[in-house]
């Protein structure tokens, strides 16, 4: 009998399935894994440090880039922190808006969750369906702001613009001919709250796909059912939150237990699992799509009802319309000033959290009253997540790891900052 | 009626009376802890049935070096003006040789800043911890009672080199192998140290001093503006404007 030793094996950092750049070191009695010992900063790109050197109102675009599949909800954590210490009313119409793009943000997340943790534990397919649902999503984001993923829509007062009235044509190309064009144009005919609507009453049944391919699956049960089960004493140790934290069968949303925006006058349920594992997880992720597609049927039907301002009438902090500025001379003034100093906050502390897609999304802000954020701290929820990668893989096999990673839904932009 | 986070303000007076630091900011309990009392405060946060901050949210360092200093004094105009601002020694206009002449102050530099979340009551508490040496900041570890406590205290420790007494693995985190130096810091240059790039000749990576200027883009200003005055100042200004409404 040859004498068998624990050794090493380096995962990543180029791996495609390690989500970006996780170098994983895991120490290996045969195929089991006795210590799993991530090494991250691959991405670091010192967001934090940066925003120290930029007026409030620049640092937006960088929100974009730490989760950067849940864009709009890293700025939504930013944009609250703010408000908090400026103590600025945003227009209702505004925070509806926002909420129907957190949800909107909260869709695409999860798509993009589901069809990558499909990939990597063998599932092919899924990826293709999820992401012809993602492109209609990040249509609605170019309509909006312009870019399908960095948006920097939400300001510190409201959002940056009204709803579009018309959505972005497809035009005939060497690629797409004139009657495939005509087709895909077809459901842009109407605003975007037409286009979204007309998404909303397709998605439910999207969603039933991906659950006839996946939930009673049995290659995917077998790769998810408990695999890394966290009990829920354990969940609230390892700093879980978000649907690591529901999976484990606590009941824990932001968005019900400390609304922010307009969450408590709309209706949706908040799912939990059971046994805190993958697959639970995985269910619970589902349901939260199909929440989140009430969520937005609801803002639509207030949006289309309720004309309004999107953004705050102080132009200390918000900058005038064009139209006033050609005319008046405080206009100018206030947009020169926004513009080329910002805006100076209240000396304090401040911490918001919004319920992110992975979980708490929180931003500390220490302002000594300056233009200029004195430390920005951002809470990113998969960092506590991927810290508990040790425990959660002790004693499964090699393979199970990359279900883990998946089921953490790890993106690095956050983790790393 | 009060809100929870008045209710827990007094819950956490009644729970440490020795402490008199404890108040309601924005929406948060806070409450200053020194160093040699964290554990036992944590502790108490932790187990104790009418605070049961059952979760740890975030830990964080703040180096308060150069809390509340400006680029640009905007009391006195002059020609240089804008070059003052360029030139100021700040973490934006710093390079590597030049140091940052950190202002004289009694304050305590460093402060490990803890977010804490209680489940049970839907409350949140802000402790802050100030290490007592500026030159060696050290603060007990709360490892024991919150483990996700880990990463974040190799975090801080990491971007500001505050050490944690009794953490068990207190390893770098976010920042590449073999780096020097703390990069949260204050006296850090946003710009860096070194720069990499890839040499030919030697046929592997080379890391050289930064060949970049540090510039600073729009100067740090603190202005007064008064909507934000604070305490009886601000609550006469509202009064006197609700009875202006009334009337």
């Amino acid at each position: 009998m040859p004498e068998i030793r624990n050794y090493t094996l380096n995962f990543g950092p180029q791996h495609p399935a390690a989500h970006g750049v996780l170098r994983l070191v895991l120490e290996m009695d045969g195929e089991v894994v006795e210590r799993a010992d991530p090494h991250i900063g691959l991405l670091h790109r010192g967001t934090e440090k940066l925003a120290e050197s930029k007026p409030y109102n620049q640092t937006i675009g960088y929100m974009d880039r730490l989760d950067y599949v849940s864009m709009m909800c890293n700025e939504h954590g930013y944009v609250l922190a703010i408000e908090k210490l400026l103590g600025v009313e945003v227009p209702l119409r505004a925070q509806y808006i926002r909420v129907m793009f957190d949800e909107i943000t909260r869709i695409l997340n999860h798509l993009m969750w589901l069809g990558a943790h499909g990939l990597d534990i063998g599932a092919m397919s899924i990826f293709l369906y999820c992401f012809r649902e993602r492109e209609d999503l990040m249509d609605c984001y170019e309509a909006v702001s312009g870019a399908r993923l960095h948006a920097t829509y939400y300001r510190p007062g409201g959002v940056a613009r009204d709803l579009p009235d018309r959505m972005p044509q497809y035009e005939a190309s060497r690629f797409t001919s004139k009657s495939a064009a005509s087709k895909l144009n077809d459901k842009r005919q109407g605003n975007m709250l037409d286009f979204l609507d007309d998404f909303t009453q397709r998605f439910p049944k999207c969603v039933d796909e991906y659950e006839t391919l996946l939930t009673d699956n049995r290659i995917w049960k077998q790769r998810t059912v408990g695999i890394g089960v966290v009990t829920p004493e354990r969940a609230l140790q390892l700093g879980f939150t978000g649907p690591m934290l529901r999976g484990s069968n606590i009941e824990w949303d932001l968005r019900k237990k400390q609304p922010y925006e307009v969450y408590d006058q709309l209706d949706f349920d908040i799912p939990v699992g059971t046994n805190g594992d993958s697959y639970d997880r995985y269910l619970v992720r589902i349901e939260e799509m199909r929440q989140s597609n009430r969520i937005i049927k609801q803002c639509i039907e207030w949006l289309r009802n309720n004309e309004g301002p999107v953004l705050t009438e102080d132009h200390k902090i918000a900058p005038p319309r064009r139209g006033d500025m050609k005319g008046d001379m405080e206009s100018l003034i206030h947009h020169f000033k926004l513009f080329t100093e910002g805006f100076c906050l209240p000396e304090g502390e401040a911490y918001a959290a919004v319920e992110h897609p992975k979980g708490e999304f929180g931003c500390f802000l220490v302002s000594d009253g300056a233009n200029k954020p004195y430390r920005l701290k951002v809470r990113a929820p998969g960092f506590a997540h991927l810290a508990s990668l040790d425990e959660m893989a002790k004693g499964h096999m090699l393979s199970d790891v990359v279900a883990l990673i998946g089921t953490q839904d790890i993106v690095f932009g956050e983790i790393d900052r | 009626m009060s809100t929870r986070a008045e209710q827990m303000r007094d819950a956490l007076k009644a729970a440490f009376p020795e402490n008199n630091s404890v108040r309601v900011e924005l929406d948060l309990v806070v409450i200053d802890v020194a160093p040699d009392q964290l554990l036992s405060v944590c502790q108490k946060l932790h187990d104790d049935a009418s605070l049961s901050f059952k979760q740890m949210s975030d830990l964080c360092g703040v180096d308060f070096a150069t809390y509340g200093s400006a680029e640009w004094s905007t009391d006195t105009g002059n020609m240089a003006s804008f070059s003052r601002a360029v030139n100021a020694s700040s973490t934006g206009s710093l390079t590597f040789d030049t140091g940052l002449d950190l202002p004289a102050t009694d304050q305590p530099r460093f402060v490990v800043v803890y977010h804490l979340l209680s489940l049970d009551h839907n409350v949140r508490c802000r402790v802050r911890c100030a290490a007592s040496d500026d030159e060696m900041p050290v603060v007990p570890s709360v490892t024991p009672i919150w483990n996700n406590a880990d990463w974040y205290e190799r975090e801080a420790f990491d971007l500001f080199g505050i050490l944690f007494d009794g953490h068990a693995d207190l390893r770098r985190i976010l920042t590449d192998y073999g780096f020097t130096g703390h990069p949260f810091r204050k006296d850090f240059p946003l710009i860096g140290n070194v720069e990499m790039r890839y040499d030919s000749v030697k046929e592997r990576v080379v890391y050289e001093p930064v060949s970049i200027e540090p510039r600073v883009l729009v100067p740090r200003v603190i202005r007064e503006d008064s909507r934000y005055a604070t305490g009886e100042s601000a609550s006469k200004t509202e009064s006197d404007a609700a009875k202006k409404n009334d009337a």
